[in-house]
């Protein structure tokens, strides 16, 4: 076959490729900068590593290149969403500087971190919190309420039509259709998996009997691939239901339900679930501010179903320019102009009152 | 055939046989000759050692990935409390480890065979259109073209199956599962459509390069005398390609489709796009059910590998598939061999 004959099919090829896309692209929504000053920064030079959580992901690579941008980029930061596990791991195996977690230390894993720290403790700093999305598929819906113990026989298999009367009778006035309900779910194992699953055994533990666990315990549905794919999986399914980070629902224009806790419905905003992270109690010591999350909260307005993740450091112990960073980092991480950035990508700012508990502990890392 | 022709190079001489090397070694420079390639006796000794720690490397390479998936899935597999063949369980976190591979076996096996089944016809179909009915020029335009889709990224594949090919196929699957549901394999699956079907469909797509290559280079070498001789005889075109092409390539295809079949087993990120995952327990063997293959499975939860145990429940059903694509290669040598050999 002749070199030109060549050429020509290629080029044939992608005049037709080319051709059938017809749809403008739609620009990358820049990080558009807080309002208001920042907080005083160092910036020292250097680089430092963390991975971890994947669900904080979104979240700390923006406040990365807004902190180079704040320190004209004098340091290097990357961050790896392994996962928790892999992250917890790698921190103390001394491989990273600090770690992205779903959850904190557990009492084996902080020991091993204090060995890590050179005999210093390590602290669970509270740093991202990420609402839960119910979202549904269901066309002339606007608004549809729920409450954990229909949420939980909807994903034991128990409740399997829409216009179930438990679902009915939380939504008086809304006519809901027969049609059959589409569990979606994660397939691999995450954070949002254990959260939910601890969301639903706090409020309804008769219904929701296996344990909390990273994996999915549900009857029925279907598995897809990370957030993203439940995510597209309902948006694509008349008649879906599934969980989600809350950025994923509105990419994805899907509706979002309605929490009942008791005390009406409650929407997904960044208040409510506020509220919520407010109600939780703090059970490290001293600068160690890993929480327990109630999400049988009852505080009217409050939103329950929340996800936090924590950033694991040193509390002294890392090399010393390493620590300068870290410590700098999340002094800016930790303050207003950056909590407040988080609001954009679909995560919820941390209440004042943890906030300021959170920025003192990073002012104490050495 | 196996002589070196050519220009008449020193270390060829009549009474050498083709065996003995050594020998041919020591007559290599005989009184007055030119040792044109200017290798001489060294070069030899060179080449044969380079070659040899070649494939030691290649074979050691191999004994050690198996060496490796043994030892780090060996202490799960000795603390496992189910039946590893049998059972669908998989509780790997916690205290307890029940795992079972019988729903990726299944899943795995089914959808590469129902891709092959797709796949082959219509890539020894493309090859003897390719080689024996149209021109040469449009031929190699053809398989040119055919050659470029093995150039895209199995990822693209994978959402273009669950964002097109899926929901385009969504009515047939409705009508098939409502018609054919009395047979198990057709029975009724799931809702989405990200089932064992779409995924083989994407899979044979993903193989057909593979094949359709190998069988082309088998079909276009068919010997002209074999061809003359059954037109001589009045063949008609499709009588001349059944008895003597086909029979001719035969070991060719078959290689050609253990090669794609190879792929089809382990192919990963398009089934994990694609395949909807199910939790119920028994294994569902319709072609419109959910399910895992060992691949998607594994690189599904490798970012969450925090215990050793639970490395080593995903790290055995590795082996499962190393062995499986092992024993799948064996026999596709075994087949090519023996019918080389008729």
């Amino acid at each position: 076959m002749t070199r030109v004959s060549k050429l020509a099919a290629v080029a044939a090829l992608s005049t037709l490729s080319l051709a059938a896309c017809s749809s403008s692209t739609t620009t990358a929504t820049t990080a558009t900068s807080a309002s208001g000053s920042g907080p005083a920064l160092s910036c020292p030079a250097g680089q430092i590593t963390a991975e971890g959580s994947s669900a904080q992901s979104n979240a700390i690579q923006d406040v990365i290149a807004a902190y180079a941008d704040a320190c004209a980029s004098k340091s290097k930061i990357e961050y790896n969403p392994t996962g928790s596990g892999a992250g917890i791991k790698n921190f103390n195996a001394g491989l990273v500087d600090f770690a992205g977690s779903d959850s904190a230390l557990k009492a084996d894993e902080a020991a091993t971190a204090k060995t890590r720290c050179k005999g210093n403790a390590a602290w669970d700093l509270p740093m991202v919190v990420g609402p839960i999305a119910f979202s549904y598929n269901l066309s002339g819906v606007g608004k549809l309420v729920l409450n954990a113990d229909v949420l939980a026989k909807i994903f034991q298999g128990k409740i399997t039509t829409w216009n179930d009367p438990a679902i009915a009778a939380l939504n008086s006035g809304v006519t809901l259709p027969s049609t059959k309900i589409t569990v979606f779910y994660r397939s691999d194992d995450s954070g949002t998996t254990e959260n939910v699953s601890k969301y639903l055994k706090a409020n309804a533990p008769t219904v929701w009997t296996p344990d909390t666990s990273k994996t999915w315990k549900g009857v029925g549905g279907e598995g897809k691939n990370k957030s993203s794919g439940v995510a597209e999986a309902v948006k694509a399914t008349v008649g879906s239901i599934g969980y989600m980070e809350w950025s994923y629902a509105t990419d994805n224009k899907l509706g979002i339900a309605q929490i009942d806790t008791g005390a009406g419905p409650v929407e997904l905003t960044s208040a409510n679930v506020g509220k919520a992270v407010e109600a939780a109690t703090v059970t490290g010591t001293g600068n160690d501010l890993s929480l327990k999350l109630d999400y049988a909260t009852k505080v009217a307005g409050a939103y329950p179903a929340i996800l936090v993740t924590y950033e694991i450091v040193c509390s002294t112990g890392l090399d010393s320019t390493k620590s300068a960073i870290v410590k700098d980092f999340l002094t800016y991480f930790s303050s207003e102009k950056g909590q407040s950035s988080l609001e954009s990508l679909g995560y919820a700012p941390l209440p004042s009152s943890l906030r300021t508990k959170v920025a003192t502990a990073v002012q104490a890392i050495n | 055939m196996a002589d070196e022709e050519g220009p008449a190079i020193a270390t060829t001489t009549e009474t050498a046989a083709p065996g003995s090397s050594p020998d041919r070694a020591k007559d290599s420079q005989p009184a007055g000759s030119i040792d044109l390639a200017g290798v001489g006796h060294a070069g030899d000794i060179t080449f044969r050692a380079l070659a040899y720690i070649a494939a030691f490397l290649v074979v050691m390479l191999v004994l050690f990935v198996g060496i490796f998936l043994a030892v780090i899935a060996a202490p799960s597999l000795r603390h496992n409390t189910a039946n590893f063949f049998t059972s669908n369980a998989w509780n790997v976190t916690g205290t307890t480890l029940e795992f079972g591979i019988a729903g990726l076996l299944w899943t795995t096996v089914l959808s590469s065979v129902v891709a092959m089944v797709f796949a082959v016809p219509i890539a020894v179909g493309t090859a003897l259109l390719v080689t024996h009915y149209v021109p040469p020029r449009l031929g190699s335009a053809i398989g040119f073209v055919i050659d470029l889709l093995a150039a895209v990224p199995s990822i693209i594949f994978g959402l273009w199956g669950l964002k097109v090919l899926g929901p385009a196929l969504a009515p047939f699957y409705t009508a098939v599962q409502q018609a054919l549901g009395w047979i198990p394999l057709f029975g009724k699956g799931i809702e989405s459509t990200g089932n064992v079907f779409t995924a083989s469909l994407v899979l044979a797509i993903m193989v057909l390069p593979i094949i359709s290559a190998i069988s082309r280079d088998v079909f276009a070498q068919t010997p002209r005398d074999h061809i003359e001789a059954a037109l001589a005889l009045g063949a008609t075109k499709w009588e001349m390609v059944r008895t003597a092409v086909i029979p001719y390539g035969r070991s060719g295809v078959v290689a050609a489709s253990m090669l794609g079949l190879g792929r089809a087993l382990g192919e990963t990120v398009a089934v994990m796009i694609i395949l909807s995952q199910t939790n119920t327990g028994g294994i569902n063997p319709s072609l419109f059910a959910g399910g895992e293959t060992f691949a998607s499975k594994i690189a599904n939860n490798a970012a969450e590998f925090d215990s050793p145990a639970k490395t080593g429940a995903y790290i055995a059903a590795g082996l499962v598939l190393f062995v499986v694509t092992f024993a799948v290669n064996a026999l596709a040598r075994l087949i090519a061999d023996r019918k080389a050999h008729q």
